[in-house]
């Protein structure tokens, strides 16, 4: 009886506190989004932390783009040639990209790469009291600290898929147009009548957007969440990295399924 | 890092990324190739449309004129009405023959137009009248076995 009754109180603890950090996280950016007007008033604030997530995420962006599209070249190449139709390898190499590969792809290493930065960097301004310095001197750290990542987050994002996408097709073109030996005016003119600006481009960007909000708010909550010892945050930094990737592959589901049925 | 350096590497990296952008647009994307703005509308009617599509496109000659603007079924005369946006550059004669082709022996559907010899153009909201439905491949082999039979007998 003991057992089953710590069972269930166990579930409910479990539900109750995610809960709670929903709702809180939930509040930050509610908050986040009345501070924004405060926190474009220094601009500079935005600029520098998209020089942080965005400019230092460019090499690991381009060169990951690269190699992705170059496998998507070969593994395209190895089964279109089965059916005898390699030419349409640019379309595959496109669409993939443009569609998923591109924002998700971009959305994972962001977490990987400037999720935890943010995490571990708010985690120990609040472990260092710098937080309740700031609000101690009628600074909202809101508006100096978590809004301009936040809105850093989100500019960032779309261009990084759209680095990435394009970076992926020339990579693609490598492998498949000077190695391979496709015919270079069939690759991109089949590209060109399969790809779609505004159903598969537009909606690829849309789709990072979405991805952008989602990733900054999970790591500014689980730094300004996170429990004021090294302990704490380095635990919090490992579940911005968890729930990031788990957010971006469910909402990519879902804004999928909303886009081709639309 | 002063503020001059870091705004110069922002705005490499937005630069870098409206290009990419600008790219799949044009070189990736149909953004040039698909420049159909102006159109004016004309529908025709098929007693079977077989896997045509909205936004299927439509061709003369093979050039793409157009695109298949919406499909509904006519509940009183029991066929489909298939309206068919048509750039303006692009005028046919009145007794234009529409046909469901498909491109290929699995691909799309598409609708091919062969002009006529009427005086008159199709305007905005005209019809179609001339149209041959889209090949049914299972029609095909049954009526194909069935003559088959019928020569044995």
């Amino acid at each position: 009886m003991k057992t089953l009754l710590n069972f269930f109180e166990k579930i409910g603890n479990a539900f109750s506190s995610r809960a709670l950090r929903l709702g809180a996280a939930t509040r930050l950016f509610i908050l986040i989004l009345i501070y924004s007007a405060d926190s474009f008033k220094r601009i500079h604030l935005t600029i520098r932390e998209i020089y942080f997530t965005g400019v230092m995420s460019l090499i690991i962006i381009i060169v990951s783009a690269f190699f992705v599209g170059m496998v998507l070249g070969l593994q395209g190449y190895y089964t279109l040639q089965k059916y005898g139709s390699s030419e349409a390898i640019g379309v595959l190499v496109a669409l993939a990209l443009v569609r998923e590969l591109g924002p998700v792809v971009t959305a994972l290493l962001f977490a990987g790469r400037a999720g935890t930065a943010i995490t571990a960097e708010i985690g120990l301004m609040k472990a260092t009291e710098q937080l309740s310095a700031m609000e101690m001197m009628a600074v909202s750290p809101i508006a100096r600290i978590i809004a301009p990542r936040f809105w850093a987050g989100v500019i960032t994002m779309p261009i990084l898929a759209s680095i990435f996408s394009m970076v992926g097709v020339l990579g693609g073109y490598v492998v498949a147009v000077p190695v391979i030996g496709v015919d270079e005016g069939a690759f991109w003119s089949q590209m060109q009548a399969n790809v779609d600006f505004r159903f598969d481009i537009i909606n690829g960007v849309i789709k990072s957007v979405v991805f952008g909000i989602a990733c900054t708010i999970i790591a500014l909550f689980e730094g300004f969440d996170a429990p004021p010892t090294a302990e704490g945050v380095s635990r919090a930094t490992t579940r911005t990295v968890v729930t990031s990737s788990l957010a971006i592959l469910a909402l990519d589901f879902v804004l999928t399924s909303f886009m081709i049925s639309g | 890092m002063d503020k001059i350096k870091l705004d110069a590497w922002v705005g490499i990296f937005v630069a870098i990324g409206v290009v990419s952008l600008l790219g799949l647009a044009m070189k990736v994307g149909n953004l040039t190739s698909n420049d159909i703005r102006e159109t004016y509308m004309v529908t025709a009617n098929f007693e079977n449309i077989g896997g045509l599509k909205p936004r299927a496109p439509v061709k003369g000659a093979g050039v793409v004129v157009g695109r298949v603007n919406s499909i509904v079924f006519d509940t009183e005369a029991y066929h489909a009405i298939v309206s068919i946006d048509i750039d303006k550059r692009y005028v046919f004669p009145k007794d234009t023959f529409a046909n469901i082709y498909t491109a290929g022996l699995l691909g799309e559907q598409y609708i091919g137009l062969e002009a006529g010899g009427d005086e008159k153009n199709l305007e905005q909201g005209d019809r179609i009248t001339q149209t041959q439905d889209a090949v049914v491949l299972e029609k095909l082999i049954s009526q194909f076995l069935y003559s088959k039979a019928s020569e044995e007998e």
